[in-house]
């Protein structure tokens, strides 16, 4: 879902980055050895489109430095179901890019996967923080190397909508509700809320809780350690709550917004008939806002950091594509010799430079990135450390975290039509949860 | 329809032995018979025997596959809320659609037969069948979209309530946060304390963009910098918010706006005594008014949301917006089938009935009718089984937060097993309770065809 929304969003813009920096990375090839000519490294992950393209610019430098041959295989959505049947089929690709932490640690379970080979565990250790490093981790054993990261902690908004109602960018949660309202005064409604799709009510709940209840209770929840009922839980709801219960603050009040898909509630605040001053969604809000809206990021959309609620860190919530090498693969050692290779600075550079990409690699320049708004994207999320926290819902259940119409979606969107009791919320969350945990 | 596809399939099998040896050729008889059925065992054996024994089998089994549960399944299906509105819905759908598609069908078949432009208008209606249920969905999805400017059914709406009734002047304004207006039981905005003649009040409202004042608008008339009148209410209604911030809440700031074309009332005890409206500065008098204590109001009409038409897609009107789209599509198999039905009846029977002095609906009635109840009853139980397993359409049209209003068993069955509830016992469960569901109806039409054919 998150992943078919960012690639809708892939920028034609980027059409001409493309074809601009395309053959920077490959003049170094011929002086490289070719120790892994002749042999061919398949690999699997969701990309589709301009993000697809982009990766094979990435291929396309390791063959010209290594020999290989590289084939890229899209899996749609579904990645676990698709490796699945691959590997029974035997028919299983040599490296894989996995979305979500939930299936890396799934795959992982089944034995599927090789740990990282020493040389990319030292590129790990020295370019990754720890909490990236633990992300690919299982059972102390590393297995997977995030190459391509997503900054989930963003609130986009329309400068025009907040110089009206003469407000600045907020720092905590409380200036945030303070800014909305004068914002709404102005005569914009101030947010409009994507309910209509159920997870980016699960990211606004994820970037409260982690600022307000801080990183271990994140961690305990997201591993279903303390309950949904616990009183952070209900905490936080009440804070989001505030947001979501008053009907003047959201586009088309809590009805309006609960018919509002990601799409539309961007088109809402940078459309040419603006109806909210701002949205809050991951980096690839500024893909739909230059593709498909044809505005420009940095002057006619900005981005604040989400704010940090009472007095807690600013959160950071993240995403990402872990790549790892399948036993059943049929090429293992060239498999590793890639992922090796997406460890280091210059393959996430390759694609930092086409743009609609972030890197947790510390060794990446930041000048890297095309302008200031991934720039200041790709910063935060470097900056945040240890701090950063792999989206909650992510790493679920796919019953409880990811699916349309039932469990934390459905719920939340339940909230958002009537905030007004978090309490019962939080239980409903909690037998929704126990029930998807222990299946 | 399926009569066809299912008469005489084994009795290929039936000639080439000679007479004499009576028990060899029997045997031959019996070895030819197995191996002409022996192709087409199989392949029903394999897609279609195995898997309902298998669905049985599973569906005593956990999410895993390696627990047997025994009936835990079918208990949680029965007590699950969702898995609950899912029989719900079905239960609904197998109760409206049938009959409703039939007799829409029959209406259409004895109407066509009389129409000139018959052959075109049937092509028309049967077109829907071509569509997939997928394309229909989206196309449905579309039209029945709350936003007046994507979907065509509120663009509609949207468009005669509009010539009926006038929008407000100033949409979704409310009370600046001054705390000079409460709220009027549904009847607007009145003020907070009492009024008495010779007094001004100050009305800040905010929540309208000041690109959309009306162009008469003047700077706010200022009620601190005038003298009040004896026996006169007046006062200013006003845009208590400076474009670029800095205006003071229940002020009258140099910047700030009247709002013209507000209707204003004066109230005594709850009634309405006397009404105006705004000047373009905003301002507004009540003169002559006899001494006591009043109250200002602002009527809610100023201030109603413009109408946004009917939300199809709402968890109230979802099941009948999604059976209309069934019915937009299946109408057609209906109308064709009966109308087939319809030209193959003798028409003496007819003739008799209006020779007779019938009327065209009393032949409808008492002649057509009966005569066409075999064809009828083969739609309609057609009907049943393609309506139970709707799926598709329900999966389309729905959008996520009214997927669990709208859902049906089909649907459960596969958001269980494989749409991220990955529980494919219970899964297997709800398949078996579905075959369970259809039989009485599969039994019902191949005791027909058997009747049919002796």
């Amino acid at each position: 879902m998150k992943r078919t929304l960012a690639v809708t969003g892939a920028t034609c813009a980027l059409a001409l980055a493309v074809t601009a920096c395309g053959g920077g990375g490959s003049d170094s090839a011929s002086s490289a050895n070719q120790e892994l000519k002749g042999q061919t490294v398949t690999v699997a992950g969701v990309w589709t489109g301009t993000e697809q393209a982009n990766f094979k610019k990435v291929l396309a430098a390791f063959s010209a430095a290594t020999g290989a041959r590289t084939e890229f295989v899209s899996t749609g959505d579904n990645v676990s179901t698709v490796i699945d049947s691959k590997v029974q089929g035997g028919d299983a690709p040599d490296v894989v890019m996995v979305p979500q932490v939930g299936v890396l640690q799934q795959f992982a379970a089944k034995n599927y996967l090789v740990p990282l080979s020493a040389t990319a565990q030292a590129s790990v250790t020295s370019n990754y923080s720890a909490a990236w490093k633990n992300y690919g981790s299982v059972g102390g054993k590393l297995y997977g190397l995030y190459y391509k990261a997503s900054d989930k902690s963003t609130v986009w908004y329309s400068p025009t909508a907040l110089d009206t109602a003469g407000v600045t960018a907020p720092k905590t949660f409380k200036d945030l509700l303070g800014a909305a309202k004068t914002v709404s005064d102005s005569g914009t409604p101030a947010f409009a809320v994507a309910g209509q799709d159920g997870w980016p009510l699960t990211d606004w709940f994820e970037n409260v809780y982690l600022s307000q209840a801080g990183p271990d209770n994140y961690d305990k929840l997201a591993q279903h350690k303390i309950p949904w009922t616990d009183p952070t839980v209900v905490k936080a709801l009440t804070t989001l709550g505030t947001v979501f219960g008053d009907d003047t603050l959201l586009a088309g009040g809590r009805k309006g917004a609960l018919q509002t898909d990601l799409a539309t509630s961007v088109q809402k605040v940078f459309g040419d008939k603006p109806a909210a001053g701002m949205t809050y969604e991951g980096d690839f809000v500024s893909g739909i806002v230059s593709g498909d809206l044809h505005k420009t990021v940095g002057t006619d959309a900005k981005f604040f950091p989400f704010p940090s609620v009472d007095g807690g860190p600013a959160p950071v919530v993240s995403g990402g594509d872990a790549a790892v090498v399948l036993k059943a693969g049929k090429n293992q050692k060239a498999g590793m010799k890639l992922v090796e290779y997406l460890a280091s600075p210059e393959a996430a550079t390759i694609w930092a430079k086409l743009g609609g990409f972030l890197s947790p690699n510390k060794g990446v320049a930041a000048t890297s990135y095309p302008d200031d708004t991934t720039r200041a994207m790709g910063k935060s999320l470097v900056d945040a450390g240890d701090a950063v926290r792999f989206d909650m819902s992510d790493q679920a259940p796919a019953a409880f975290g990811g699916t349309q119409g039932t469990g934390e979606w459905k719920i939340l969107q339940d909230f958002l039509r009537d905030p007004s009791n978090p309490k019962a919320t939080a239980a409903t969350l909690e037998s929704a949860a126990a029930k998807a945990y222990q299946g | 329809m399926s009569a066809v596809t299912t008469r005489r399939v084994p009795s290929a099998a039936a000639g080439g032995a000679s007479p004499g040896r009576p028990a060899r050729s029997r045997r031959a008889r019996v070895t030819v018979a197995v191996l002409f059925a022996l192709p087409a065992l199989l392949l029903l054996g394999a897609l279609v025997a195995y898997p309902i024994l298998y669905s049985v089998v599973r569906s005593f089994f956990d999410a895993g596959g390696h627990r047997f549960v025994g009936v835990d399944n079918y208990h949680e299906l029965f007590t699950d809320s969702a898995t609950q509105k899912a029989l719900r819905n079905t239960a609904v759908w197998v109760l409206v659609v049938p009959a409703l598609l039939t007799g829409v069908g029959l209406v259409l078949a004895v109407l066509t037969e009389k129409v000139r432009w018959a052959t075109a208008f049937k092509v028309l209606i049967f077109m829907p069948m071509a569509i997939s249920f997928l394309a229909a969905g989206i196309t449905f999805r579309l039209v029945y979209d709350q936003d007046p400017h994507r979907g065509v059914l509120n663009a509609v709406a949207v468009g005669v309530h509009d010539t009926v009734t006038d929008s407000s002047a100033y949409p979704g304004a409310r009370p600046s946060g001054a705390k000079a207006l409460r709220e009027d039981k549904g009847h607007g905005y009145r003020t907070v304390q009492d009024v008495r003649p010779g007094r001004s009040v100050t009305l800040g409202l905010v929540g309208i963009p000041a690109a959309k004042l009306p162009s008469r608008a003047r700077p706010a008339m200022d009620p601190a910098a005038h003298h009040a009148t004896p026996g006169t209410v007046d006062g200013v209604v006003y845009l208590d918010f400076v474009p670029g911030g800095g205006g003071r809440p229940g002020v009258v700031d140099p910047k700030e706006s009247g709002l013209p074309g507000v209707k204003v009332e004066l109230t005594r005890d709850g009634r309405t005594v006397a009404h105006t409206t705004t000047a373009p500065d905003g301002s507004f008098r009540f003169s002559g008014t006899a001494p006591g204590s009043y109250g200002v109001r602002l009527p809610a009409g100023n201030f109603a949301q413009p109408y946004g038409g009917v939300t199809w897609l709402g968890p109230g009107l979802i099941t009948p917006a999604i059976m209309a789209a069934y019915l937009w599509i299946w109408t057609g198999f209906s109308m064709v089938l009966i109308g087939a039905g319809l030209a193959a009846l003798p028409r003496d029977t007819l003739e008799a009935a209006r020779m007779d002095g019938a009327s065209e609906f009393q032949i409808f009635r008492k002649v057509t009718v009966p005569q066409l109840a075999p064809v009828l009853t083969v739609v309609f139980v057609t009907l049943v089984i393609n309506v139970m397993k709707v799926f598709d359409l329900v999966y389309i049209i729905a959008p996520g937060p009214v997927q669990q209003d709208a859902n049906v068993l089909a649907l459960q069955m596969w958001l269980v097993s494989f749409g991220g509830g990955n529980n494919q016992g219970l899964g297997s469960a709800i398949g078996v309770v579905l075959l369970l569901l259809v039989m009485p109806a599969m039994a019902f039409n191949i005791r027909r065809f058997r009747r049919g054919r002796s």
